[in-house]
């Protein structure tokens, strides 16, 4: 069981000056794990999936990420080679064309040639439908391609886990489909997933457990199944009648 | 109509000021061009052009090392890695130039020689020495502005695809920054070919420097330092010519 645990998060706590935004939370995955992390607006979500990969640092408690803890010399770094994240915002580089934005990583973080990074680039822009793009720049492709282009752009780096921050919160409606269905593949194929996000369609159809975060803690969590049946926590419960109302 | 009125009022202040040099009549025969006397004054002055440039062109470059060298530590979130690089901008920022430049060519000798490291330096490397620390404050500056111009998360995704520090800089952070720091550095090089006018007190050789040599022969302060403004303005003319052209080539870049 321990073994094929990849991420131990153990009673993390941290703070922005006065303001505790953690309160130990602990939470573990195991490989191939699809988790889909949901709650109210500055709960905490993202905090906690930027400690995963050292873009926060936290106060206390313990991070494990595949063996190696965040908090040994050099441990960040090596966490970071193994994680993938995507962003809220894509992040893409925008003086870069697509296909450079896919072989900066691997070139420069992994010493890859350029005709290897660039064979390899189109393999996976090929897996989220985008190969005519490459020698676009970022700012001539719509949302939902940005995103796909972020997503392949964390996967050429070959993560064991992959973080995602609300991955479809900044996209027009007729976009989220096109990155979700790219997510959902990945997770047919057996990538570790941590994903923010309130499409709870998709949670339906993904998650292995759901985890309900408010006022920075682990309120609640459970399988989707028995969540969307019957909430354990009245909390829980007032957010998902919220969220699905619409 | 206006145009010509300003001219006019320009002109007719120019000839007061003439009237009013040396014994109260014209002097203009030190800078004229059709006798050899004139043509040789004018020679020796405009011989200090490829000094002034010099110096100018190696102390801005200096600067612009100088400078990102202090603002790449003045942005780190560790306070006591910051702390130096603000101590030293605000330090830095507070010297006249001109006890700077007595200080780093008198006392900086002395300094190095009771370190144990004998140094002499001569006019021209003491006011480039002056010139690249004072300026570099404020390329310092540029730079930080420039760099935090771009969002967190493009350092955030390019350290999440693995790259290090200085290759998030490299690759990700200064091609992206340099469009907003390079006209405003381009702007530190005029106020830097400015300031070279004082490298003329520790005895350089340039623009300056010359025009004072002149005025002490012939005593004509009025035509020979209005001869000296000119020469500052064609070549600050020159280079904001230069400058335009750099803000409208990044600007329009912004827009492709
Ligand atoms: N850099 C920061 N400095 C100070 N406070 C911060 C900082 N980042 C986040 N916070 C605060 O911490 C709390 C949790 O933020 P976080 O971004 O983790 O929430 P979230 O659950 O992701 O919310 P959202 O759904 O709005 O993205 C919020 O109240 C936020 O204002
Ligand atoms: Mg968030």
């Amino acid at each position: 069981m321990t073994a094929d645990r990849v991420i131990e998060i153990a009673s993390l706590n941290k703070s922005f000056g006065d303001f505790q935004v953690l309160t130990n939370v602990d939470l573990n995955v195991s490989l191939g794990e699809r988790i889909v992390i949901c709650g109210p607006s500055g709960s905490g979500k993202s905090t906690l999936i930027r400690c995963v990969n050292g873009l926060e640092q936290y106060d206390s408690g313990s991070i494990t990420v595949d063996g190696i803890s965040l908090s040994e010399p050099g441990g960040v770094d090596r966490v970071r080679a193994e994680v993938g994240m995507v962003f809220q915002q894509f992040n893409l580089f925008p003086h870069l064309s697509v296909i450079d934005n896919l072989t900066l990583g691997p070139m420069k973080a992994r010493g890859l040639s350029r005709k290897d990074a660039e064979a390899q680039a189109m393999e996976y822009l090929e897996r989220v439908k985008i190969p005519e793009q490459a020698r676009k720049r970022p700012r001539d492709l719509s949302g939902g391609q940005q995103q796909r282009v972020a997503i392949a752009r964390s996967l050429c780096m070959k993560p064991k886990i992959m973080l995602f921050d609300e991955p479809t919160s900044a996209l027009d409606p007729e976009m989220i489909s096109e990155v979700l269905d790219v997510m959902v593949e990945l997770a047919r194929d057996g990538m570790t997933m941590l994903v923010v996000t309130h499409e709870m369609g998709f949670a339906r159809k993904v998650a292995d457990r759901m985890v309900f975060m408010d006022g920075g803690e682990i309120v609640e969590t459970g399988t989707p199944a028995e969540v969307f049946e019957a909430p354990k926590t009245q909390r829980f419960k007032t957010f998902l009648d919220k969220i699905l109302q619409h | 109509m206006t145009r010509f009125f300003k001219i006019w009022i320009l002109l007719g202040a120019c000839l007061f000021l003439a009237a009013c040099s040396g014994d109260g009549t014209w002097g203009w025969y030190v800078i004229d061009p059709s006798t050899p006397a004139g043509q040789s004054n004018i020679w020796f002055l405009v011989g200090g052009f490829w000094a002034t440039i010099q110096l100018s062109l190696i102390a801005t470059v200096l600067s612009m090392t100088l400078g990102l060298l202090v603002a790449l530590p003045g942005m780190s979130s560790n306070r006591w890695v910051r702390l130096p690089s603000r101590v030293y901008i605000e330090f830095v920022r507070a010297i006249p130039l001109l006890p700077m430049l007595f200080w780093v060519f008198y006392g900086l000798p002395v300094v190095m020689k009771s370190l144990g490291f004998p140094i002499t330096i001569d006019a021209f490397w003491g006011a480039i020495i002056t010139l690249a620390i004072s300026d570099s404050a404020f390329t310092a500056e540029i730079y930080r502005s420039g760099i935090q111009s771009i969002p967190k998360g493009q350092t955030e995704a390019a350290r999440t695809v693995g790259l290090t520090y200085s290759q998030t800089m490299r690759y990700v952070i200064l091609p992206q920054a340099i469009r907003r720091i390079l006209p405003p550095l381009a702007n530190q090089f005029i106020y830097i070919v400015k300031m070279s006018a004082f490298a003329s007190v520790i005895g350089m050789q340039e623009l300056t420097r010359r025009a004072n040599e002149l005025v002490v022969t012939e005593y004509r302060p009025l035509e020979i330092y209005t001869l000296l403004i000119l020469e500052y303005l064609v070549l600050v003319l020159i280079i904001s010519f230069f400058v335009r052209w750099l803000e409208r080539k990044m600007g329009s870049d912004e827009n492709r």
